[in-house]
């Protein structure tokens, strides 16, 4: 189902032209407005009135999680704080969250693309979806939620996590619609499989779209078997405007991303250079219609490749294939985003603690787990076994205010992580996805 | 009363750990008495009483362990019924608290030690100096 057909199969001509209105109107307002855009624009002597083609896109400067870090709280917000409606934060490299605004207008934008993701996944007016992404400053939950609202869909609004409840609504209330992280979708299939619901009795779900995490075919497989409902892709980020950038419609053929809001690059991590259409690299987007925080070349740094050959659904925008992984060392455990240094910072915050680490990630039944192995230093050691527990708990507690989430640390003796001479080998993902 | 004292060694609770410990003490001629573990969380404390304490250190730190030396009280009891309720007797009955206990025994049936960890050594020591409780003789090792 096609929730805009003259958005989504819009013939290339007008695409183009479209874009190009809508990347010089964006390029102003940021050079304008955005004190970080404003000072670079600038330094190279850009002139916005320069881009006068869609290739000229190449003349503005990338934007990274950096930058975005370095304007915290409203250094890229390009209109007064009075003018935004709404705020989320995605996690930084250094404890500050990144932070992103969203205008009335930005709001309607956000549940115009999310109302397009659910329609391709069937949703109608008729539909209850069961919205079990996180609710609060990620953007998971409130962008479902608003396309849900603009379709008229009967949403649920039940958030991560407390599965017995996510079963027995799913049962009671007969949900036909699922959004969620992927492999909390397998999470659930195996609690209802528990609960006897499956394979199929007293349920109604028809399809789901999945994502906030890595994911392969096989999970696919697996939760459309299981479930037995079309299990979607979709694709956000926080930066850009949250879930809603791309989605994948009946056909699993790739991720259409809405182009007429977000303009996708591909270029080389290493020589930073465009990439020629069908190459793997990673993921440059720009917003074309963002008004609170737009955001310029923003280097999204997950790898994939852009498809153009004509989708049976009829939609005209590009295709982005599955993201395979990521430019830089950034992990993503339970759909949040994690930098190894984070990790690294909150060890060194506890006194007499060493920065001799190692993590893990797993991914016992269906649910990513963070293990962090920690060498005991000389200064930790004591013969009493409660004092180096408290330790361990301390390092867990501090770990978890820095990054949000609980994750299991091991003390390990020392000497005992591998040593490297080069870049420390600090994760070991033994996830098989 | 003589001074004694344990081998405190960090492991974590994984296969060979202990056995390594012992392959050393072996080649080093070092006899183990007493040994206690306790784990908690993936890793653990094995505590030792060897008859050569320094050398136990010493070897096991040359091996990569995080050792500690620390002095124990080492009490004497009977090896028969009762022996171990009535040394707990005076030491509850003087406020004496047991931080961790562990045994050795040293004739079968006839007489054991409980080697006793306190929060203040010096001042149990002194509590215990004018009771009716025999403590370890180097002679037993």
């Amino acid at each position: 189902m096609i929730w805009n057909k003259q958005a989504e199969c819009m013939p290339a001509h007008e695409l183009k032209s479209l874009q190009l209105e809508r990347l010089r109107e964006t390029v102003r307002l940021a050079g304008e407005n955005v004190p970080h855009y404003k000072k670079q624009f600038a330094d190279m002597k850009l002139k916005p009135s320069s881009i006068t083609s869609l290739n000229d896109i190449s003349k503005l400067p990338f934007t990274s999680k950096t930058d975005l870090r370095d304007g915290f709280p409203f250094g890229m917000f390009a209109v007064p704080q009075s003018d935004i409606v709404e705020i989320h934060t995605s996690s930084g490299t250094t404890g500050k969250p990144i932070v992103v605004g969203y205008t009335r207008s930005d709001i309607d934008l956000w549940g115009e693309v999310m109302a397009r993701c659910l329609s391709m996944a069937g949703t109608t007016r008729d539909d209850i979806i069961q919205n079990g992404y996180g609710y609060g400053l990620f953007t998971g939950g409130l962008g479902v939620h608003y396309g849900a609202q603009k379709i008229g869909a009967t949403v649920v609004p039940i958030s991560a996590g407390n599965t017995k409840r996510q079963i027995e609504i799913m049962r009671d209330l007969g949900t036909t619609i699922i959004t969620c992280t992927p492999s909390y979708a397998l999470y659930l299939a195996e609690s209802a499989e528990e609960e006897g619901l499956l394979p199929r009795k007293k349920i109604k779900l028809r399809a789901g779209c999945f994502g906030a995490e890595m994911w392969t075919e096989k999970m696919r497989d697996e939760i459309e078997s299981r479930f037995k409902i079309m299990a979607l892709n979709i694709y956000g980020l926080t930066e850009l405007i949250g879930p809603g950038v791309a989605n994948e419609c009946e056909h699993k053929n790739g991720l259409h991303i809405f182009e007429d809001y977000f303009y996708p690059e591909v270029i080389s991590p290493e020589t930073l250079q465009t990439l020629p259409e069908g190459e793997t690299g990673e993921l440059v987007l720009t917003t074309l219609s963002r008004v609170g925080t737009p955001m310029i070349r923003f280097r999204t740094r997950d790898i994939t490749s852009l498809h153009r050959e004509p989708c049976k659904c009829g939609r005209t925008v590009v295709r982005m294939a599955r993201i395979t992984g990521r430019s830089d060392d950034m992990i993503k455990v339970r759909g949040v985003l994690i930098f190894p240094s984070q990790i690294e910072r909150a060890l060194l915050e506890i006194k007499d603690v060493e920065p001799q680490y190692q993590i893990v990630i797993t991914r016992p039944h269906h649910l990513d787990e963070l293990e962090v192995q920690v060498e005991l230093s000389k200064k930790m050691f004591s013969d009493e076994i409660r004092h180096i527990e408290e330790f361990r708990r301390k390092i867990e507690d501090n770990i978890e205010r820095t990054i949000n989430l609980r994750v299991k640390v091991s003390l390990v003796e020392p000497k005992s992580l591998p040593r490297s001479e080069g870049k420390a080998k600090r994760v070991i993902d033994k996830r098989e996805i | 009363m003589d001074k004694v004292r344990q081998v405190s060694v960090f492991s974590e609770n994984k296969p060979g750990r202990i056995q390594k410990i012992t392959g050393i003490f072996g080649e080093e001629g070092i006899n183990i008495l007493a040994i206690s573990i306790t784990s908690t969380n993936g890793f653990g404390i094995i505590k030792l009483l060897v008859d050569k304490c320094d050398l136990a250190y010493e070897k096991l730190k040359e091996h990569g362990f995080t050792v500690k030396l620390s002095e124990v009280l080492a009490i004497e009891m009977k090896d028969s019924p009762g022996g171990l309720h009535e040394v707990s007797q005076i030491l509850s009955d003087k406020g004496i608290n047991i931080e961790n206990a562990y045994v050795y025994v040293v004739e079968s049936r006839a007489r054991a030690y409980l080697l006793v960890e306190v929060k203040d050594i010096e001042k149990a020591r002194e509590i215990l100096a004018g009771s009716n409780l025999n403590f370890f003789r180097h002679e037993d090792f």
